[in-house]
């Protein structure tokens, strides 16, 4: 029958068309089209990925932050605890120095007091001797004169002299 | 095929008009004769001009250019209107729209044809169509698809994800710029071939022959060791049967594409008989009362046909990217075995 004869002339024009129309559509319109889809394909995935990424960025950023702020939180009671150590140990210290202090100033008074008191009462002593002995050099020169005289003048030296 | 329609008809008469009286037939020898399977037969074939549509004894149609080749006479171009009606002219004529010289010597017939004008029209069509799509990308980037450009998207995505990925697999790049015009082509001109007035050109074993045939060589030239390996030494074959084996698979390469062409051929004629036959029916019976039940059958079929289009756009692309993919596979392991069935696949056949 006739419609199953394969004629020539459009086996012909149908390679020689279609071949065109493959070659053209190829360069102008697959091409293009294929590479875009690729393009925009590649875009939202990057984007959807990227998007992803950031995510977990931000979990691990906060996840990070809470971290640190927890470090901060033991490292701020650390260092509080130190600080109270520290000042209370300071204080005990400055009170010891201070005790330390006080009783080495007391004893250094108390040695100062004993030895003004001893050079005082050797003074004393020293003068007292002096005057005795002044009061004894008179006496023994009055002697010589008379003896109401001598008696007077011991009074008198007697008056004169002040114990303190 | 006549007689499968004449019983067709028969059936078709006895059973759905088996009330009607068929007076019809003493009035119709009085006038020219109505021939349903000439009319049919002239529809769905090729013809050196473009008749539209007649009026009374008005015909208008376009005359094609003819185009021969006779070896010794050389190239002779003219407008097919010389031959009209039968005549002759520089030694040539038109027997049943087959061009052939007045002393029986051969003709070489290149003409531009309604099929070959239609191929053009639908050429142009698809350049026009598909360079805007890419224009669309290339105005808009990575943007989202707008107007045309958004209804050939998803059809094209389709096409690379289900078709080509999976049949060919990694290497699925290279082929296709030749599976999406494969696909466009048929499902344009099978849609053209729909409209009235339009040439039946998918229907046509010449151009069905043509596109089996670039796949066939496609196939060929694309072939790596394994594909042979698989024909010249089957795995899993003992050597005694390899005799029988060889054979058979050879047969199977030129099978393949021979059923491309058979099943595209015959689906789209099919559907344009049978709608033709519907429409005949009015003429058959000479009685409006039938028009309107054989518009409806006419409508339904015209309908389905839409559909049968983009599937044998389908069924033919993704045959296509079997027969490649069963060419250029690496390992011949059965759970990736998609393409290099048997050629006849049943389960598409419409």
């Amino acid at each position: 029958m006739n419609i199953v004869t394969p004629e020539l002339g459009l086996i012909f024009w149908q390679v020689v068309i279609f071949g065109i129309v493959l070659l053209l559509l190829r360069s102008f319109a697959w091409k293009p089209i294929l590479s875009s889809l690729k393009e925009r394909e590649s875009s939202i995935e990057g984007a959807l990925r990227m998007a992803d990424q950031a995510k977990l960025e931000m979990q691990e950023l906060k996840a990070g932050n809470e971290k640190l702020l927890a470090e901060a939180r033991l490292e701020r009671d650390r260092i509080m605890k130190e600080a109270t150590a520290m000042s209370s140990q300071l204080i005990e210290q400055a009170k010891d120095k201070a005790n330390e202090e006080g009783t080495r100033l007391i004893t250094q008074a108390r040695e100062a007091i004993q030895n003004e008191k001893n050079a005082a009462l050797a003074e004393v002593k020293n003068t007292a001797a002096q005057l005795s002995i002044d009061i004894a050099e008179r006496i023994l020169r009055r002697e010589l004169t008379d003896q109401s005289a001598q008696q007077q003048l011991v009074d008198s030296y007697l008056k004169e002299v002040k114990l303190n | 095929m006549k007689r499968l329609l004449l019983a067709l008809f028969c059936f078709l008469s006895f059973s759905t008009f088996a009330n009607e009286p068929t007076a019809t037939t003493a009035e119709a020898t009085d006038t020219e004769e109505f021939n349903p399977g000439e009319m049919i037969l002239h529809h769905i074939g090729d013809s050196h001009e473009w008749h539209w549509f007649s009026l009374g004894n008005d015909h208008y149609t376009t005359y094609l250019p003819v185009i021969a080749f006779r070896p010794g006479h050389g190239l002779s171009t003219f407008s097919s209107h010389q031959l009209a009606e039968g005549k002759v002219y520089d030694g040539l004529k038109l027997e049943h729209e087959h061009l052939v010289s007045e002393d029986g010597s051969k003709v070489y017939d290149f003409s531009i044809t309604k099929n070959v004008m239609s191929l053009m029209l639908s050429a142009a069509l698809l350049l026009l169509v598909f360079t805007a799509v890419a224009r669309g990308y290339a105005k808009r980037g990575t943007g989202a698809p707008r107007g045309i450009q958004s209804f050939f998207e998803p059809i094209i995505i389709f096409v690379r994800d289900e078709v080509a990925k999976k049949s060919i697999g990694p290497k699925y790049e290279r082929y296709m710029p030749y599976l999406l015009t494969v696909f466009f082509f048929i499902w344009f001109n099978n849609l053209m071939g729909l409209m009235p007035g339009g040439a039946n050109l998918t229907g046509n074993i010449a151009v069905t022959l043509t596109l089996a045939l670039i796949t066939l060589l496609i196939t060929l030239f694309s072939s790596n060791k394994n594909y042979w390996h698989h024909i010249f030494a089957t795995p899993g074959v003992p050597k005694a049967l390899l005799p029988i084996m060889i054979p058979v698979e050879l047969i199977g390469i030129v099978v393949k594409p021979f059923s491309l062409m058979v099943r595209l051929f015959a689906n789209i004629t099919a559907g344009h008989i049978v709608t033709l036959s519907f429409i005949s029916l009015i003429f058959i019976f000479r009685n409006i009362g039938v028009a309107p039940v054989s518009l409806a059958f006419g409508l339904f079929i015209n309908v389905l046909e839409l559909l049968v289009a983009i599937l044998q756009a389908y069924i033919f692309t993704l045959l296509t990217a079997m027969y490649i993919g069963g060419a250029v596979e690496e390992h011949h392991d059965a759970d990736y075995q998609m393409g290099g069935g048997d050629g006849a696949e049943p389960a598409h056949a419409h």
